[in-house]
């Protein structure tokens, strides 16, 4: 009766929506009871490796045959909680999983230097159970399922937010920041879903979709997509909903800012693609106003207003953090854009983005590991102190900025090209006066760290000391992958222009 | 040592009544109100109230928070294992189904929601107790004479 051997490709390839969320959620678990630190790491690797090898399988079978479906506990969809994969969470379930590996790679030498020792089991336990979370809030088809996961990551996040107490204490008020205004966005997401259920009678994504097709809409729908909106907006910081960011990637241990800018708020980025064009009817016309008048024009300001805030900080992590608040205006002008090509360029903006900012964001903690670096005049003759952390952050730099030959130009191009087509003059030029923006604040640290002598200490020149090597290959990872796919973008253009016929219907 | 002493006997009677409620809840969670969320609340209250009685530290005599931790993660490994166990079974993931098969009876289903229910069991009573014992054990950061 045991079908132990039945392990086959088939039937990895039927489970790996399911195995994919819980595995990570097993050994979440088992290493909140580990005390010996290298061996919870060595599973957490392990971990994200299947995870990574999952999301490729699944990706592979999207490509090949189109949506999986899968029952959970062998109830068939409308009825029982389904996993859902498409064209448009595919990619997104990679980018979470290929991310939590290069910071588990990263993470082995920062965890040790910035968090207590006692605590390190239970850290790693969290950060499974955040990454767990976060997968299984993109590969789920159920409404109310996507809140509990949502639930999930956020909670553990919070909890890997404030563990930065042991750098510096304003991790804890920044932790609890997150957890007020995360908690009123997964309040007002759950009240959102709650309408729709109320309007629909059902809590599949699909099943809702026909509903709401059938019955047309109504005040309710409208009130849902509002509460939904806004909920989701509290959770992938869109301008002015943004507060908490800033504090939370400043002061979480640098492994959890890189993880965190990476994937938490382009899963929830997936989210509201998912429900603003597959759930509800993207051609109605509340929803044409909103994107519109929300998510573009709001996109914009927050595109200015965090790129001037950014360019105003004194603290390299809160500088990128008011970058990453920009960068999502960035997506949100994609998807309010409405078209085709706009929710394309958005789509890619995501993937590009969440490799540029991770090794940003990886290479600001070496440099606090080796230096103690944290404010922008630290920054001065790193690139002489540590030529090659330097280099990778200058190469994601140069991404950010979206300089011709990294992913940041193919996705800025993009979303040019959409704006222009769409006829919006206005987005066009506010993309290229908010690079030039980017260009003044990355270029401060790059102006600091490359023109400026080597800082002394004691009439003393201070000698060069690079990362360790397992953070330098996670950083140069991230580095060269922004390159490769901004000379050779067809791979990511593919992805995403897949996932934007998926919201499209393919009728674009 | 003698105050409260109709507290401490009513107490030390009650204790153990609560807990099998608390079971009682859980086993019937499938045929009327009440399961694992419910059943593990009583179960916490249960440990909950000897402290209040008996004092916090007696408490962790008798629960060691090392349990405590202990307990969270076997819930989790009872809750999704009935889940590994339907996949090694060659059902789909939380397929009760194929724990036993009675053609006339959901025999299968039951099973799998008491095994799950009480992996519930274990992590709510667990994280009730180490709540309580987070924030009963917290000592003022000044205490009273230092003022």
């Amino acid at each position: 009766m045991l079908n132990f051997l039945n392990l086959s490709q088939a039937w990895i390839a039927a489970e790996a929506p399911v195995a994919i969320v819980v595995l990570p959620l097993i050994i979440g678990a088992l290493c909140a009871l580990i005390n010996k630190e290298r061996i919870a790491w060595l599973l957490v690797l392990l971990t994200t490796l299947i995870c990574s090898a999952l999301s490729f399988v699944i990706l592979r079978e999207v490509m090949a045959s189109g949506t999986i479906s899968y029952g959970l506990g062998g109830w068939d969809p409308p009825l029982g909680i389904e996993y859902r994969v498409d064209g448009l969470n595919a990619p997104v379930l990679m980018l979470i999983s290929v991310i939590g590996v290069i910071c588990t790679l990263y993470a082995l030498r920062s965890v040790t230097a910035e968090i207590e020792p006692k605590k390190r089991g239970p850290f790693y336990g969290a950060f499974m159970i955040s990454f767990a979370g976060l997968l299984g809030m993109v590969v789920t088809g159920d409404a109310f399922n996507v809140f509990v996961f949502l639930e999930v990551s956020s909670i553990s996040t919070y909890v890997l937010v404030a563990m930065g107490a042991s750098r510096d204490r304003r991790a804890l008020t920044a932790a609890y920041n997150y957890l007020i205004l995360g908690s009123i966005g997964a309040t007002f997401f759950v009240i959102g879903v709650g309408f729709l259920y109320m309007q629909t009678g059902t809590l599949n994504m699909a099943d809702i979709a026909l509903a709401l097709s059938e019955s047309g809409e109504s005040r309710v729908t409208q009130v849902a997509f509002a509460f939904i909106v806004v909920g989701l907006g509290l959770k992938l910081a869109m301008f002015p909903l943004h507060l908490w960011l800033p504090g939370a990637y400043a002061y979480a241990p640098s492994f959890v800012t890189a993880f965190l800018a990476a994937t938490a708020t382009k899963a929830a980025l997936y989210l509201l693609l998912r429900f603003v064009f597959t759930i509800f009817d993207p051609t109605a016309d509340f929803i044409i106003s909103a994107l519109t008048w929300l998510l573009a024009v709001l996109g914009v300001i927050g595109m200015f207003f965090a790129s001037f805030q950014a360019i105003f900080q004194t603290d390299a992590r809160r500088l990128l953090a008011f970058s990453s608040v920009a960068q999502v205006g960035y997506m949100l002008l994609g998807v309010g854009i409405g078209t085709m090509a706009g929710v394309t360029a958005g789509y890619v903006h995501l993937l590009g983005h969440a490799m540029t900012k991770g090794a940003l964001f990886l290479c600001l903690g070496a440099m606090w590991y080796q230096f103690g670096v944290t404010r922008i005049s630290d920054f001065k003759g790193l690139g002489k102190t540590m030529p090659w952390t330097m280099g990778a952050f200058t190469v994601a730099g140069i991404s950010l900025i979206g300089v011709p030959g990294t992913v940041g130009f193919v996705s800025k191009f993009a979303l040019l090209t959409a704006a222009a087509d769409k006829g919006w003059w206005w987005a066009v030029a506010a993309i290229v006066f908010t690079s030039i923006l980017a260009l003044v604040y990355i270029g401060r640290m790059l102006e600091a760290a490359w023109l400026q002598d080597r800082p002394q200490v004691d009439g003393v020149d201070v000698a060069t000391r690079e990362a360790p090597a397992s953070m330098l290959v996670a950083m140069w990872a991230l580095a060269i992958a922004c390159v490769v796919f901004g000379v050779n973008a067809t791979w990511p253009l593919e992805l995403a222009n897949d996932a934007a016929s998926v919201i499209m219907g393919g009728a674009g | 040592m003698n105050s409260h002493l109709i507290l401490r006997t009513v107490s030390k009677f009650l204790i153990p009544l609560i807990v099998v409620y608390g079971l009682y809840v859980h086993f019937h969670g499938d045929f009327g109100p009440g399961g694992g969320f419910q059943a593990g609340v009583i179960v916490a209250a249960a440990v909950v109230l000897y402290a209040l009685i008996f004092g916090i530290d007696a408490c962790k005599v008798a629960v060691p928070p090392s349990w405590i931790r202990i307990g969270m993660t076997v819930g989790v490994m009872l809750f999704a294992g009935t889940g590994v166990v339907t996949w090694l079974l060659g059902g789909a993931f939380f397929d009760y189904d194929v724990l036993k098969y009675d053609p006339d009876h959901p025999a299968g289903q039951h099973l799998g929601i008491i095994c799950v229910e009480l992996g519930v069991l274990f992590t709510v009573a667990t994280v009730m107790v180490a709540i309580f014992y987070a924030f009963g054990s917290r000592t003022p950061d000044i205490s009273d004479e230092d003022w």
